[in-house]
């Protein structure tokens, strides 16, 4: 009965998404994708901060250098297919994430959340000053990678709608491929580095080992989302390495709730939801924004994938009450 | 059945409380202007001076462009090219605007430029001046009305070579619009026979200047050119005085060096001799009008923003005026305004076959608070449009 | 680049040296004593710039006043912030004050749009200090740079007498090292927090109303410093003055010369070498680790 209230939610809210673009104009069928986009990245931050303890200061470095794979990747004008450039992409985040994490992953506390600020930076400027990804303008996609089955073009990523459900699916698989990973051994590992690492290491565990691997996934999944932002706007800027976008994921994540899956999933859409309502006020708006972050963090601590939990406890006492 | 029903209801009602703009797109009559422009952050003054100088145009001729009332939805841009393509889609596909006026930044300018290709929109770009907005991105839908990143700079090569120096030190930051400065700077300057020393850019948005004024003494050029806008303008020029350099070595830039940084600058910006568009004291009747007007309306003094704003209006007034509010006839709405000649403040200009102004460029000084028109240096200068295409 | 040159360069990174120490000072006794990620400090040395700038403008026009006046004003503004929000983030997580002040930076930003607009503004240089020293032929020296270097070190130097020499600096000493030791010995914690926590922001608002006359006044200034100071205070190691000092030169070094000798690589060079110092030292300089 349980595991139906807590599974039925999730299946409505995905039928609901599934028949979003049949009403939906294209605007928030795009606004959708991207918070679906942004679900994804958080997710795989959240693998770092709430299962394993790290607190990443610098995810937009995988985020962007994935995005900026494809340009570079593909000389102006070819059409590509989706096949080859979407895991290169992902890769190259992963290969960035590996290498950095190397380094970072030997510092704790608040200090690997200012090295990985500090590699994230490096990353930033590397697009930014130099002519490798077109300077501080960036660049532009000239065409879309092209998804073919058999030869047959199954989706245009020209497209909205397709891009929206290409994007919802590889939102679901993510989720699901991480529900499976943290419930194997090497999930339960991250989990006991989080609550004790002197244990684990005492227990023979290579701890560092496990936290290179999850910075490593972290980073591809980072990637994947960079990689579909970009298929959604058809645009790579120095900005999307910048370090208030690796704020406003950590964000997401807090505002979802830390630890959980669903959570970065939740916050992602409060997020986004609360801008475009909050930039509709035009001005002053960011004060609405800043307002509403404070009052989270004095009245929800857990972020909103706590909530339940809250009622649940306030309901059982009030019963107790009675 | 009855099921299925509640669940359509529910999500029609979802959809209707997520779309109020398709309701509101369905009136006719209407113009609908949309301004993508920074309302927050570093250039938020920027964007409400073009805001205001719309306005005011549109206020002159009593709200209405071709019979249409003008409507305005507006989207603050927060000047970060990561949003841009958003931003400029939500005026597009939420609002059905039937214009952008956008942007200030030249990284979400090019995004926006991009999406008004893709999408076929109206776009006039009220300042953003990278070069490959009327360049190797021009498009018949793609109109400026303030400069391109080329023009001022380029004039100002000329200013010092007629001013006789020959050996020059560049100084900007590290992005696309400073660099683009610099290089218009260079093909004029070497071009009369000046020779470019020495290139330097620092990271943007750095303001430690010190080592590279320190450079620049050691390597004692006849003359400085540099681009910095805004508050590092401010501390440019302050930090340039302080360390005695004006005096030794004479200090030249395009305009944005001393608009809406005067105040700021105090005392030290006075004699800075730089180049735009537009300048005080231009002795024309419009420009009084303009000024004046403007200054009893908003209770300031307007800047070039304000014009270029004020001239966008004045642009798609034209165009719209000349197919009688009918949007539909685009095409000869594009020829209208591109043959359009545009009463600025600045001076009559007309547009190039890359739709940028053809524009005389002024030489000002800064006298007290004010950056004076000595002369006009281009005479209706047009930028090369490289890349162009039309 | 001549013996003058490189003589003149190093006066350069030592003086900004000398202001990226005074930016971070606050930053890093707040972190130190409290363990708080505060993100809104670079809104501090806004609202210090701009409390110069509203101050100069009117209300006292010599700089001894102003800056007495605004220190302390930037104490009893402190004070409360802590009162009303900080406090509440003892018990929470790193997060979570990441979240918080993430918040506020936003909403000081929005009022000092409110406030005082968003067009840049300057300050004055105060007129006895306005003049320059010649060092070169060409170039000369302000004295207002020499003069906000004398007010760095003497921050600096009544820092360390403040945690070196005094009860209080005895308490933030041993607050730093073990919390729970300092709450034993019957100190009020709470008071101690709100002290040092005013005192840090009268640092960062300090640092911000001496550089308003050099530099200007104008919205996301403070977001400009943040992350440098930031960099300050991991690399001279958390909660440790004398590391910021050594920090700060460091980066400051970095800064020019990285800028002299690999100038399209100057933006990434100063993370360059905090990344180096940490992997050095994961610790930052300071810390026994």
């Amino acid at each position: 009965m349980t595991r139906f209230f807590r599974t039925f939610p999730m299946i409505a809210a995905l039928a609901v998404l599934l028949v979003f673009p049949m009403f939906g104009q294209i605007f928030y069928t795009e606004l959708v994708a991207k918070t679906l986009i942004l679900a994804i990245f958080a997710m795989s931050l959240d693998l770092l901060v709430g299962y394993t303890g790290l607190v990443s200061f610098g995810h937009a470095a995988y985020f962007g250098i994935a995005a900026y794979a494809i340009p570079l990747l593909t000389p102006a004008g070819a059409v590509n297919a989706i096949w080859w450039i979407l895991p290169v992409s992902v890769l190259a985040a992963a290969l960035a994430a590996l290498l950095i994490g190397v380094f970072v992953l030997r510092t704790k506390g608040i200090y690997f959340i200012m090295v990985t600020l500090a590699f994230a930076q490096m990353a930033f400027f590397l697009f930014h000053d130099t002519d490798l990804g077109g300077g501080s303008d960036g660049i532009f996609l000239n065409s879309k990678p092209t998804v073919t089955v058999f030869g047959l073009e199954a989706l245009t990523l020209e497209n909205p709608t397709h891009i929206y459900y290409f994007v919802l699916a590889l939102t679901v698989s993510v989720y699901l491929l991480l529900r499976w990973l943290l419930k194997t051994s090497f999930g339960h590992i991250l989990i006991g580095i989080r609550s004790n690492e002197h244990r684990m290491v005492a227990m023979g565990y290579n701890t560092f080992h496990y936290k290179l691997a999850i910075f490593t996934i972290a980073g591809a999944l980072a990637g994947l989302a960079g990689f579909l932002q970009v298929v959604l706007t058809g645009f790579v800027t120095p900005e999307m390495l910048a370090w208030h976008q690796s704020g406003n994921v950590l964000l997401v994540v807090i505002l979802g709730g830390i630890g959980t899956l669903i959570g970065p999933v939740l916050g992602a859409f409060t997020f986004i939801a609360l801008q475009e309502f909050a930039q509709g006020l035009v001005d002053r708006w960011q004060l609405v924004m800043g307002i509403f972050i404070i009052l989270v963090v004095f009245a929800l601590p857990g972020g909103l994938a706590a909530i339940p939990a809250r009622l649940r406890r306030r309901l059982v006492k009030g019963a107790d009450n009675d | 059945m009855k099921t299925s029903g509640i669940l359509r209801n529910c999500l029609a009602v979802l959809a209707t409380l997520l779309l109020p703009a398709t309701t509101l797109a369905a009136e006719d009559g209407k113009l609908k202007v949309g301004f993508m422009l920074p309302y927050s952050g570093t250039y938020a003054s920027l964007g409400h001076a073009i805001t205001n100088g719309f306005k005011q145009h549109v206020d002159e001729l009593g709200g209405k462009m071709g019979g249409r009332t003008v409507e305005y939805v507006t989207v603050d841009d927060e000047s970060d090219p990561a949003k841009a393509t958003e931003n400029a889609g939500k005026l597009i596909k939420r609002d059905k605007v039937d214009v952008i006026v956008g942007t200030v930044h030249s990284g979400v300018a090019l995004a926006m430029t991009r999406v008004a290709r893709e999408t076929n929109t109206l776009l006039i770009n009220p300042n953003a001046g990278a070069d490959e907005i009327t360049g190797a991105l021009c498009a018949p839908n793609v109109f400026r009305v303030s400069f391109s990143a080329w023009q001022p700079s380029y004039a100002m090569g000329n200013v010092m070579l007629e001013r006789k120096h020959k050996n020059v030190v560049t100084l900007t930051w590290k992005y696309s619009f400073g660099e683009q400065s610099v290089a218009a700077f260079k093909e004029a300057f070497e071009k009369g026979g000046g020779k470019v020393v020495k290139e330097m850019t620092l990271p943007f948005p750095n303001t430690e200047f010190q080592p590279y004024l320190t450079e620049i003494a050691a390597l004692k050029p006849d003359a400085v050119f540099v681009f910095f806008s805004g508050a590092g303008a401010v501390k440019f020029v302050k930090d340039y005085v302080a360390a005695g350099l004006k005096t030794s070595i004479p200090l030249y830039g395009p305009g944005f060096l001393t608009d809406g940084t005067l105040e700021a600058m105090g005392d030290a910006g006075n004699g800075l001799l730089t180049t735009l568009h537009y300048a005080d004291g231009l002795d024309n009747a419009k420009d009084k009008a303009f000024r004046t007007r403007y200054a009893i309306t908003y209770k300031m003094q307007p800047d070039v923003f304000a014009v270029q704003g004020y001239d966008a209006a004045q642009l798609l007034a034209a165009g719209v005026a000349g197919v009688k509010g009918d949007l539909g006839k685009r095409a000869e709405m594009v020829n209208v305004m591109e043959t359009a000649k545009i009463d600025s403040p600045r001076g009559a200009f007309q547009l190039s076959k890359a739709h940028n102004p053809i524009q005389d460029i002024y030489l000002r000084k800064v006298e007290g608070r004010e950056n004076k028109v000595i002369s006009v240096v281009s005479k209706a200068l047009t930028d090369p449009a490289r890349g162009c295409k039309m | 680049m001549d013996i003058v040159s490189l003589l003149i360069q190093t006066l350069n990174a030592v003086q900004y040296g000398l202001v990226l120490f005074l930016l971070a000072s606050g930053l890093t006794l707040i972190f130190g004593i409290m363990r708080i990620i505060n993100l809104a400090h670079g809104s501090f040395y806004m609202i210090g710039a701009y409390m110069a700038f509203g101050l100069s403008s009117g209300i006292t026009e010599t700089l001894p006043a102003m800056i007495a006046v605004g220190l302390i004003l930037s104490f009893f503004i402190g004070f409360i912030l802590e009162w009303v929000f900080y406090a509440f983030l003892y018990q929470r997580e790193h997060l979570e004050q990441v979240l918080l002040t993430y918040g506020l930076i936003l909403v000081f930003e929005e009022l000092r749009s409110i406030l005082f607009g968003n067009d840049v503004l300057g300050v004055a240089v105060p007129e006895a200090l306005a003049g320059s020293i010649p060092l070169t032929a060409t170039l000369s020296y302000p004295v207002y740079r020499i003069f906000i270097s004398a007010a760095c070190l003497i921050m600096a130097g009544l820092l360390y007498y403040l945690i070196r020499h005094t009860r209080l600096g005895m308490m933030i000493r041993a607050g730093s090292h073990d919390r729970n030791m300092v709450q034993a010995l019957g100190i009020n914690i709470d008071l101690l927090f709100r002290i040092v926590f005013a005192l840090g922001f009268m640092l960062a608002a300090f640092s911000g109303m001496i550089s308003a006359p050099m530099t200007s006044v104008s919205p996301g200034m403070g977001n400009q410093v943040l992350i440098i100071s930031f960099v300050v205070v991991v690399i001279g190691g958390i909660g440790s003055v004398g590391g910021a000092m050594v920090a700060a030169m460091v980066i400051a070094f970095a800064d020019v010369f990285g800028k002299l000798l690999v100038p399209a690589y100057a933006g990434m060079f100063v993370y360059l070498v905090m990344a180096l110092v940490l992997l050095w030292r994961p610790e930052g300089i300071f810390r026994k680790g």
